[in-house]
């Protein structure tokens, strides 16, 4: 289960406000940037490409390969749309398949969209792009050159997406980084083996059959210094952190608690137990447990109730 | 292969949207979507001890699985998406302060572990159910108009549209060549296999995504031609929508004063 792309999907109730809003800003910010972009440079753009586009990298990812013992490689696209259309078309091709999953698939919350968004369609895309330009640089316009920079811009792209999405869950209180990070940066480095070996095979096929994709994709003007240095940042940044994050996950635990200002003051505001014991029991456990059966039975009530009335009113309308 | 080729895939590809005529179908999509945003924001800023906005939230998306005629069955069944990323939310039972409640070697869990851990495990199962009713009554088409409504930009819309458009005709095209690649692989009662290595069967399957993105490149550069001689000059034009009738605007305003009481009550109750 763990061994598929959605392992990076957060749910809805997993972040806090203060991570929300940040991922979220940024996320809408880039996503601006990269639509005003597109309408500046691309007046003869052909419009279904980013939505057909979308469409086959959403459904790509259902295209596995079985590893060992049932569990299965996938595919998450953002190192491939960027190759074959260039980091600012990736970025809402990416957006466009990262929210669909969480508004009809419920892959992933509606209001963790921003976090998923700022993982997958920013730092995927922007770190997949870095990391293709430098090690195309070092290597030159040959085809092993395309094949190598592919496979490691893949596997960057996931590695460096999912320590963010462990650092985004460290920073909300919810999985302490000294397990989150290790977990989610170790499990997603297999991955991205999965990722890099299915986008070799594609830029082979591709290499194969249609080159003058890939020298699209190159040749796109869309693909900036500011993409260039802002994945270059994030990949060094999130790599260097993480691990003294995941050796200091006190100081975060500190941070969640001291500039989670949200965070801190509700805590303080609903330090609830203490004195919201349950009338006549002394056992906090058991005055949590025994709050937990009031509430599922009026839940009862109340949806019953509902479903009762409704009937009613059938059988007179009928 | 007892599961069937997509067992293994977590998406269940299938337009989640459920035909009906209950009160939830007939409500003006922008209100859900408001609504549904506005339960999940709730969610989100109650605390993880504030058990009461748990209860009332949870009412509201049990109610709107009644209401909507999908049955809560449908509804519970489908909210068991959220259970495997428990996991990542496991670790924080152990990780906080407190008077242990049971020790393990060296791990203790406290009354304020389980109430975060549970907290997590809430927010999220009711967001998900939320999203579900949401999707389940309303059809892609009108979403996107909400979303329009709600001034996400009109490239974003239209490209998701065409996305909708296309996204069904791909899986086809997915399940095809999954399957065609199961008739050619050979796999003995005994468990021996055919086929090669590990990085062979990737580029396999690397080799099949290739042929699906040319494959949408060249059937975006018809699709677009097409586009263009139907006279398309970047915008999508649309039936006009009529306007949201009077109990629309009531529905969405007592939800919103509901959603912000419940939040106050959440503090209150601290």
């Amino acid at each position: 289960m763990l061994f598929s792309a959605v392992a990076m999907h957060i749910p809805d109730g997993f972040l806090s406000i203060v991570v929300l809003v940040v991922c979220w800003v940024i996320s809408l910010t880039v996503i601006g940037v990269a639509l005003r972009r597109l309408n500046r440079l691309d007046s003869d753009r052909n419009d279904s490409l980013m939505g057909v586009l979308a469409a086959a990298i959403f459904a790509g990812q259902m295209l596995n390969f079985s590893v060992t013992g049932g569990t299965s490689g996938h595919l998450l696209g953002a190192a491939l749309a960027t190759i074959l259309v260039g980091p600012y078309a990736a970025v809402l091709v990416m957006t466009i398949v990262v929210s669909t999953q969480a508004l009809l698939f419920q892959d992933g919350g509606l209001l963790a969209l921003g976090a998923n968004l700022f993982n997958m369609a920013v730092v995927g895309v922007f770190v997949a792009y870095a990391v293709n330009r430098l090690v195309r640089r070092l290597l030159g316009e040959t085809r092993l050159a395309i094949f190598i920079s592919g496979f490691a811009a893949a596997w960057s792209s996931i590695f460096v997406a999912s320590l963010a999405c462990a650092l985004e869950l460290a920073f909300s209180g919810t999985s302490p980084a000294n397990i989150a990070v290790p977990a989610m940066g170790g499990i997603h480095a297999l991955i991205g083996l999965g990722e890099g070996l299915i986008t070799l095979g594609a830029l082979a096929f591709i290499y194969a059959a249609r080159r003058d994709l890939l020298k699209l994709g190159q040749a796109q003007p869309n693909g900036s210094r500011a993409v260039l240095i802002g994945g270059t940042l994030l990949a060094v940044g999130l790599t260097v952190f993480s691990p003294w994050a995941s050796s200091h996950p006190d100081g975060l635990e500190w941070v969640a608690e001291e500039h989670g200002f949200l965070g801190a003051a509700r805590d303080s505001l609903y330090s609830i137990i203490p004195d919201y014991v349950m009338p006549g029991i002394q056992n906090e456990a058991l005055a949590t447990i025994v709050a937990g059966v009031v509430g599922v039975l009026v839940v009862l009530g109340l949806t019953l109730g509902l479903a009762y009335v409704r009937r009613n009113i059938r059988r007179h309308a009928s | 292969m007892s599961g069937g080729i997509f067992a293994d895939t977590h998406h269940s590809m299938h337009d989640p949207y459920q035909p009906g005529n209950s009160v939830i179908h007939r409500l003006d999509a922008r209100v859900k979507l408001l609504l549904t945003i506005a339960l999940i924001v709730t969610g989100a800023l109650a605390a993880p001890g504030a058990w009461i906005v748990y209860v009332l939230l949870l009412t509201v998306t049990l109610s709107a699985a009644i209401l909507s005629e999908l049955g809560v069955g449908y509804v519970l069944r489908r909210s068991l998406l959220v259970l495997p990323f428990m996991l990542a939310a496991l670790p924080v039972l152990f990780a906080q302060p407190g008077a242990a409640l049971l020790s393990w070697a060296q791990l203790s869990l406290t009354v304020a572990g389980l109430e975060r851990f549970l907290g997590v495990v809430f927010k999220s199962w009711i967001s998900l159910q939320a999203a579900i009713v949401l999707v389940a009554t309303t059809p892609m088409p009108d979403l996107l108009l909400a979303l329009r409504a709600l001034r996400l930009p009109g490239l974003l819309v239209s490209m998701t549209g065409l996305m909708w458009r296309y996204l069904f005709l791909m899986v086809e095209e997915v399940q095809r060549l999954l399957r065609a690649r199961l008739a050619r692989s050979s796999v003995a009662a005994d468990g021996r296999r055919g086929g090669g290595t590990l990085i062979w069967r990737a580029q396999v399957a690397g080799g099949m995504v290739g042929g699906l993105l040319v494959r949408s490149f060249e059937r975006s550069d018809r699709v677009y031609a097409a586009m263009l001689a139907r006279g398309y000059d970047g915008e999508i034009r649309l039936l006009p929508r009529p306007p949201a009738a009077v109990w629309n605007v009531v529905v969405l305003v007592a939800g919103l004063l509901f959603f912000a009481f419940v939040t106050v009550l959440g503090v209150l109750y601290a």
